[in-house]
């Protein structure tokens, strides 16, 4: 049973010494020059600024999901598609409930707003916080008696 | 080229489609206000009319999907654990969520996702829709964990829960795939048939090995020792209805399953993997109850009480036989009850304001809310297996399995561990009779609580004193539902 995988073994053997053995005769041959613009990341037509190693937005995975999904979808629709006529009206029923239920998750998403890349509820929120910031500055600028705690560390 | 769609009788999976319609239904229904608050009713209907169309196919063996999906017996009697497990949950539920900002309809559309993959996960007699339905299960409890997101706890049980399930479920994938290796098939039948006609002569090493992996991940979600380090504190972070349905559904679906694999395919490889069985076992029941001795925080205790309980589950796996699998089903049931009825308290009180997740804040609660004690002094009897709860005769059950099927230390080691296990429990009953409560006692207007949740704590309760006395019937169903297993 088990020397069914001795082909398997083989493989994986010979893949890595290509690799390696390729790397490995290259750095001997080749000539080693680094300056910084062959060091930065690589960017298609712009400056880049810093380095590739930052914090992605959250909001790229939501849209990489949300991509995905519909990825997995064409991948079943091609073949689906290409033999739907011998399998059929419970192959194109089957089909109809699957897009029936990706499209649920669409509606979804598209009324909880996370297509747009900035939330109407979160400019809203981002605004109602720097009115009520506002505010409260104008309420100290107006009563400045009303805060006793900063008037003593002042003195 | 010939192609034919396999047959589309979907009568096994009938409960199942109705849940994930429903499921489906309810997120999009969340996504208006305005129905806000009949969400929960919405979805204890849908419930409910699962519940009619599991009972309507009992006694039949309907098969789907070229025969990777069966609804037997054994799958009616682990969906009515499920059931019974969401539609509690969901009563306990209703006034937590609305003191706690969770009331949204996605959250009981994630109820009705679990219970979808819990169910599909007893009924699933193939190792790849095994796995599939295990990723539905825990993919919501992942989300459903995390639903309080403005606490810190619950984000960090999400996060814990989610990395350590997704491990496990690399050791679940990579066991099966030794298994397939092994066997060249994935179908429980196919497996039993090559198990059973095995050709004498030198182990089969790789499907020892598989069979350990998936042991291992399944391990994981039942909280068996040594995988059972995220119980305690997912248990504690998640929302207390959370923690309910986690320690009862997920764990009987992770049951469902093991006695299915273990008890019931691979039971000829019995001499292979009771050793390694038997010795996790003690473990389990050990570590959680000495551990939950010292805890002073409830969700905790009973997170560590609930990996003792896996344990004395799994005692029943390593007995094996018709008479082990149906004493787990029963156990199963009863576990739920008594779960929902402790962490039921907790999450009533919580949604009154008044947190009771110490010992120091329970203190008095006999005299504060007479009810509410008793319930959870009925609960704490029935974990701890005194009679005339349903918790003794469950064990009872467990343990004499274990004598009949010849392993006299273990169930001594068992009996051990319960009683050891008497001082943690009897210890909540004593603070909330015997101390003087730490608050006052509330107002008659503060004392109203929430009629959901005092109808699902009240009928748990009445449940686990009826089972208690009255074991036969509810035992001869389960004992019945798992003659089909072979």
């Amino acid at each position: 049973m088990l020397t069914d995988y001795i082909s398997v073994l083989v493989f994986t053997v010979v893949a890595v010494a290509f690799v390696a053995i390729n790397l490995f005769l290259s750095r001997l041959l080749r000539p080693r020059n680094p300056y910084p613009e062959k060091l930065t990341s690589y960017e298609c037509g712009e400056d880049p600024e810093g380095q590739s190693w930052i914090q992605f937005n959250i909001r790229f995975y939501v849209v990489a999901l949300i991509f995905l999904i519909f990825e997995v979808e064409i991948a079943f629709l091609y073949p689906w598609g290409v033999v739907m006529k011998q399998l059929g009206l419970a192959a194109y029923l089957e089909m109809a409930v699957f897009i029936l239920i990706l499209g649920a998750g669409f509606v979804y998403v598209w009324k909880k707003g996370d297509l747009e890349w900035v939330k109407e509820s979160d400019v809203i929120a981002v605004l109602e916080r720097r009115q009520a910031e506002e505010e409260a500055q104008r309420a100290r600028r107006t009563s400045p008696r009303d805060l006793p705690e900063a008037v003593t560390s002042d003195q | 080229m010939d192609l034919t769609i396999p047959s589309t009788d979907l009568t096994a999976i009938l409960p199942q489609i109705t849940l994930i319609g429903a499921a489906s239904v309810l997120l999009l229904l969340s996504l208006s206000d305005r129905l806000r608050r009949a969400m929960p009713y919405l979805a204890l209907l849908a419930l409910a009319v699962v519940a009619v169309q599991v009972a309507g196919l009992w006694g039949q063996a309907p098969r789907s999907f070229t025969d990777m999906m069966v609804r037997d017996d054994f799958t009616g009697f682990a969906d009515l654990i499920f059931i019974a497990g969401a539609i509690l949950t969901i009563l306990i539920s209703v006034a937590y969520a609305e003191t706690h900002g969770i009331d949204r309809g996605e959250y009981y559309a994630l109820i009705l996702f679990a219970v979808s993959g819990m169910s599909l996960m007893a009924a699933s007699v193939d190792l790849f829709t095994f796995f599939l339905s295990l990723e539905v299960l825990s993919i919501s409890l992942y989300v459903l964990i995390g639903f309080e997101r403005g606490e810190p706890m619950s984000n960090e049980g999400a996060l814990k829960y989610f990395l350590l399930g997704a491990f496990a479920s690399g050791f679940i994938l990579y066991g099966i795939a030794l298994i397939y290796g092994a066997t060249g098939t994935t179908h429980y039948q196919d497996l039993t048939t090559f198990v059973n006609h095995a050709v004498p002569g030198p182990k089969n090493l790789l499907l020892l090995a598989g069979l350990g992996l998936l042991l291992v991940g399944l391990g994981f979600k039942v909280s068996m020792a040594p995988f059972h380090g995220w119980t305690p504190d997912v248990y504690q972070g998640a929302p207390t209805p959370i923690s309910a349905f986690m320690a009862t559904g997920s764990k009987a679906a992770g049951f469902a399953v093991l006695i299915r694999v273990f008890a019931s395919v691979f039971a000829e490889l019995r001499v292979d993997w009771v050793p390694l069985l038997w010795g996790l076992t003690v473990l389990t029941m050990t570590i959680g109850n000495i551990v939950a001795l010292v805890q002073t925080d409830l969700k905790r205790l009973l997170a560590y009480s609930s990996i003792a309980h896996a344990g004395y589950m799994l005692l029943a796996i390593v007995a094996g036989g018709a008479e082990g699998s149906s004493s787990i089903l029963f156990y199963l049931l009863v576990y739920t009850l008594m779960n929902v009825a402790a962490f039921g308290v907790i999450a009533v009180l919580s949604a009154k304001g008044e947190a009771s997740h110490t010992l120091d804040e329970i203190a008095g609660l006999g005299v504060r809310r007479p009810a509410l004690a008793a319930v959870m002094a009925v609960a704490m009897f029935s974990l701890a297996g005194i009679p005339p709860t349903a918790g003794f005769m469950a064990k009872f059950y467990v343990f004499s399995a274990v004598v009949k099927a010849d392993f006299l230390g273990l169930a001594v080691i068992g009996v051990l561990n319960s009683g050891v296990s008497l001082y943690y429990y009897l210890r909540v009953v004593v603070w909330m009779y015997m101390r003087e409560s730490t608050r006052p006692v509330p107002s008659p207007a503060d004392r109203r609580l929430s009629l959901n949740g005092l109808a699902a704590l009240f009928i748990s309760a009445l449940a686990l004193l009826q089972i208690g006395i009255m074991p036969s019937s509810l035992l001869q169903i389960a004992q019945r539902a798992v003659l089909m297993l072979r």
